[in-house]
């Protein structure tokens, strides 16, 4: 066991990416995979897993008291970060992208690393989709919006018939986990899916694998230190699609 | 290193694989988690603690690594009354549930939750860090008796779990041994806390928690040694445990079963490592070491 206290980091740039989603850089880089989180302690308030965008920057959705803490922060304001944490998505091979909503953010280090080739993109509407621009420079780009308001209109998971899965040695998924049970149920359709890569959300207190909170079923794995990233055949017959636990551990619909 | 004859014991009432349960709290949230623990050699499994009512657990960071150690503190999250679905998968199996409550009356509640559902139940009258529950009953002889009893009202066997921020355990253990106890368990975290310099303030959303893993073995083994003196019911040794040694020397300070907790961080399967030095043919029977250096 090594010490690891969260890092104080300091807030060098606030990016407006979306008019819900803002990444914030920070003065430190964090040698990650591609996938990996990284424990974030919003000093006052609580502490939040979030996936690194870049090895220097977090992308983040306001959804509650931490995210909104952290979109009242200024630049040069502290923050501590712990990790990072998790296996990230090791790829080999030709590489498919899936991402939806701010499910984006641990997909970008793929591709600005080269290792996508491919990136179906969703988002509810034009303004919301992440990263599209700087995607385009690095992987082909195909783009679903549920309103219709840019590409395809629909979910993201119709892109898939526009694609050849077996071109692809794998096809990594971040997003809404509906979105991903939906992607989940096309590749076991297809017979592929033990090529599907999912990073999962669920409930972290520890990050480091001992608290039990993000245990999923039937297996017991943990989230945070066997995931987040899971093949999916391991996802097939799990609770994956169906129910997550709250802080409380108490099990709700997804 | 003295090794011991493998096989099944039983403890304070409870029946085990072998002499190593998973401590309470550590992956203890999810039935499925505690049934990955069993299948990776563990002799039984304790559960996270539950208490009358569903509780969040304290803001976060709720848990830092740091050397030789673990301080967390979770604030005892917990589903109340649902976890019995948990248990759904584990019938038969050697699982211990751990409960709390603030009074007498909430331990009743709680425990007739789990009464016949399990095999026993494990009182968590020790957490350091949730204010009006655990230690601050725990440091009191007249409550800890109190809530023992009205646990073990429904003759199952009733494990009680101390603290060591008390000043004499031996006490303690005493009272849960008139309450009714069927065995005591030392050590729950020793209250701790760590500031970050750069922030200025503690690092834990709740300031203070409580220290556990290697650190704090040497604080096992005396109130292990304490509590053999103290009491006649068996003692169950927790706190740092990493190795098969650490095992036989809190046997021999007086524990007749082990729990291991914070070694799960390095390897989720310390427990048929341990087991794998612990235990051989040729072993001696546990009887002959237990309580040995009080001689
Ligand atoms: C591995 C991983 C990577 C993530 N990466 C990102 C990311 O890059 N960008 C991003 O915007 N979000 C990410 N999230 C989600 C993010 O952690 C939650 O949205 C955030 O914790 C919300 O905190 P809050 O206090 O603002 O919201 P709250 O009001 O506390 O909760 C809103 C919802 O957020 C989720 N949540 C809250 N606390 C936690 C927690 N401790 N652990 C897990 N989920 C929680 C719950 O689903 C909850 O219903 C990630 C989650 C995980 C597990
Ligand atoms: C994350 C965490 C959660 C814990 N939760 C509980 C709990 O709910 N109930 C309890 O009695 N002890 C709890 N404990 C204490 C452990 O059961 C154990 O007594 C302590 O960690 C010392 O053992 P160890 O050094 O082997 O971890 C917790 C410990 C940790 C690290
Ligand atoms: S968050 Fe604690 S085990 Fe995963």
């Amino acid at each position: 066991m090594h010490e690891q206290m969260p890092a104080p980091v300091a807030i060098t740039e606030i990016v407006e990416e979306t008019p819900s989603i803002r990444t914030f850089v920070f003065d430190r880089e964090i040698a990650a995979r591609p996938g990996q989180f990284v424990m974030v302690w919003v000093p006052g308030v609580d502490e939040v897993p979030m996936a690194l965008s870049s090895p220097s920057s977090i992308t983040v959705q306001k959804v509650g008291d931490a995210t909104a803490a952290l979109f009242a922060m200024h630049e040069g304001d502290l923050i501590g970060v712990r990790g990072p944490y998790g296996n990230g998505f090791t790829v080999s091979g030709r590489t498919l992208a899936i991402g939806g909503g701010v499910g984006v953010s641990p997909l970008l280090p793929l591709v600005t690393t080269g290792q996508a080739d491919t990136f179906l993109l969703g988002a509810r509407t034009a303004s919301e989709l992440l990263f599209a621009d700087r995607i385009r420079e690095a992987a082909t780009l195909m783009v679903a919006t549920d309103d219709g308001t840019a590409g395809h209109h629909g979910f993201v998971t119709q892109l898939i018939s526009r694609v050849d899965l077996a071109d692809f040695a794998q096809i990594c998924v971040c997003g809404p986990e509906v979105m991903m049970a939906a992607v989940l149920a096309i590749l076991d359709r297809e017979g592929c899916a033990e090529r599907g890569r999912f990073s999962l959300h669920r409930y972290m207190k520890c990050g480091v694998g001992v608290c039990g909170s993000c245990c999923t079923d039937p297996h017991g794995l943990r989230v945070c230190r066997d995931g987040p990233v899971f093949s999916g055949d391991i996802l097939l017959g799990s609770e994956f699609g169906r129910y997550a636990r709250d802080a409380t551990g108490s099990r709700h619909r997804v | 290193m003295v090794t011991l004859y493998p096989g099944p014991v039983e403890v304070g009432g409870i029946r085990l694989r072998n002499h190593l349960l998973l401590a309470a709290g550590i992956l203890g949230t999810t039935g499925a988690s505690l049934a990955r623990i069993l299948a990776s050699g563990a002799g039984g499994v304790v559960t996270k603690s539950i208490g009358p009512s569903p509780k969040e657990g304290h803001p976060g960071p709720c848990l830092i690594v740091v050397d030789g150690g673990i301080i967390n503190a979770m604030g005892l999250p917990n589903p109340s009354a649902a976890f019995t679905e948990e248990l759904a998968a584990l019938q038969g199996e050697p699982v211990v549930v751990s409960i709390f409550g603030g009074t007498p009356e909430e331990f009743r509640t709680v425990a007739g939750w789990f009464a016949g559902r399990a095999s026993g139940l494990e009182l968590n009258l020790s957490c350091p860090h949730a204010e009006g529950y655990g230690a601050a009953i725990g440091s009191d002889p007249a409550l800890v008796e109190e809530c023992t009893r009205a646990a073990a009202s429904y003759g199952v066997p009733t494990w009680v779990k101390l603290t060591p921020n008390v000043a004499n355990i031996g006490e303690i253990g005493a009272a849960a041994e008139r309450g009714g106890a069927t065995a005591v368990v030392a050590v729950n975290t020793v209250k701790a806390m760590r500031i970050s310099t750069a922030l200025r303030r503690p690092v834990l959303g709740n300031r203070f928690g409580g220290l556990s893993g290697k650190a704090i073995f040497p604080v096992a083994v005396r109130c292990v040694y304490d509590l053999y003196e103290a009491c006649s019911i068996p003692v169950i040794g927790c706190g740092g445990i990493s190795t098969a040694d650490n095992v036989v020397e809190l046997m021999m300070a007086g524990a007749s079963a082990v729990e291991i907790g914070s070694a799960v961080i390095d390897d989720i399967d310390v427990f048929s490592a341990i087991a794998k030095d612990l235990y051989g043919p040729d072993g001696v029977d546990a009887q002959e070491i237990v309580g040995c250096a009080h001689a």
